[in-house]
């Protein structure tokens, strides 16, 4: 069965006809994305849930280059290792973050940012 | 309407909605499941584009490990239960009118480059021609930021070990004394 639509997407000529590329899709996906997460960002206060929206911000970037290394590159590998690198940091970033939470939550019984205020003045 | 493209537009639909939900969803839990199944979705979605050494990675970093450990902190720090409080209502909107500003802009943007309608030629990611670049010391090889992130990898384990650690309730030399003198009195 996935092989089928993989074989769907080769054998097309002009994949979205008029409308724009399929590249100017994808980037429409992200872009999309992007601000969902932002969105997140902005709203939550708990320290879990801000980390929830920097991974969509993050996955975001990472279908950018992708698609950008597919339609405009392609002959290239470039935008493959982008991505390679940038899951890497995002484990190690959510680790570190993880880390930081669980001890400001054993110190202070809360993981919002709010209570989190002794560095403000 | 080929068949790829209604399976673009299904793969899309799935990755926006479920992570709108992952970041209004007011349980922690549920939002952590919607931000699951919006990974997935995009790992999807890189299948679809034919990269499917970046989909495995994708699940098997994102699914298996980010998202088991975001759970795990919050059953360690939550009642994972209970409902978050309503964020103020100005902020909400504030937030929203800035979001809708900037996606609108960023969209226009790319409609009006008009990215060119390309057939996409044939791009097959190898496995094997990803490491050998990833490994190479030639002009486009890829080994010293492969070296820089074992280092920042390293780094990170040590410092997630050394920020958790419960710090001993005394210091060191003082705990060390401590004992001394008990073994001296009672000997």
């Amino acid at each position: 069965m996935k092989y089928f639509f993989l074989q769907a997407t080769l054998s097309r000529s002009l994949p979205f006809g008029e409308a724009g590329g399929a590249l100017t899709h994808i980037l429409f996906l992200s872009t999309t994305l992007f601000f969902i997460g932002m969105y997140g960002l902005f709203t939550r206060r708990n320290m879990i849930t801000i980390l929830m929206a920097v991974e969509l911000i993050l996955n975001s970037v990472n279908i950018n280059f992708v698609a950008f290394n597919k339609y405009l590159y392609p002959g290239k590998l470039d935008g493959i290792f982008f991505s390679i690198f940038v899951i890497t940091i995002a484990a190690a970033e959510a680790a570190v973050a993880i880390a930081i939470i669980i001890n400001l939550y054993r110190s202070h019984h809360s993981i919002d940012v709010e209570d989190a205020s002794e560095l403000k003045y | 309407m080929d068949a790829s493209i209604i399976i673009f537009y299904i793969i899309s639909a799935f990755i926006l909605v479920t992570g709108l939900l992952a970041v209004t969803s007011r349980k922690i839990f549920r939002s952590a499941i919607f931000l699951l199944f919006s990974l997935i979705g995009i790992a999807a979605l890189y299948f679809w584009m034919q990269v499917e050494f970046i989909a495995a990675v994708q699940i098997i970093v994102y699914v298996g490990g980010i998202v088991v450990l975001i759970i795990f902190s919050i059953f360690l720090t939550q009642k994972s239960g209970d409902q978050m409080p309503k964020p103020i209502r100005s902020r909400v909107l504030f937030s929203a009118l800035a979001v809708l500003f900037g996606l609108g802009f960023v969209l226009n943007l790319i409609w009006k480059y008009g990215f060119e309608n390309t057939e996409p030629q044939n791009f097959n990611v190898k496995v094997s021609d990803i490491g050998q670049q990833m490994l190479s010391t030639t002009e486009h090889g890829f080994v010293l930021p492969f070296e820089v992130v074992s280092i920042l990898l390293l780094a990170a384990m040590i410092g997630c070990i050394v920020i958790a650690m419960k710090a001993s309730p005394k210091p060191y030399k003082e705990a060390a004394l401590e004992v001394d003198e008990n073994s001296i009195s009672k000997s």
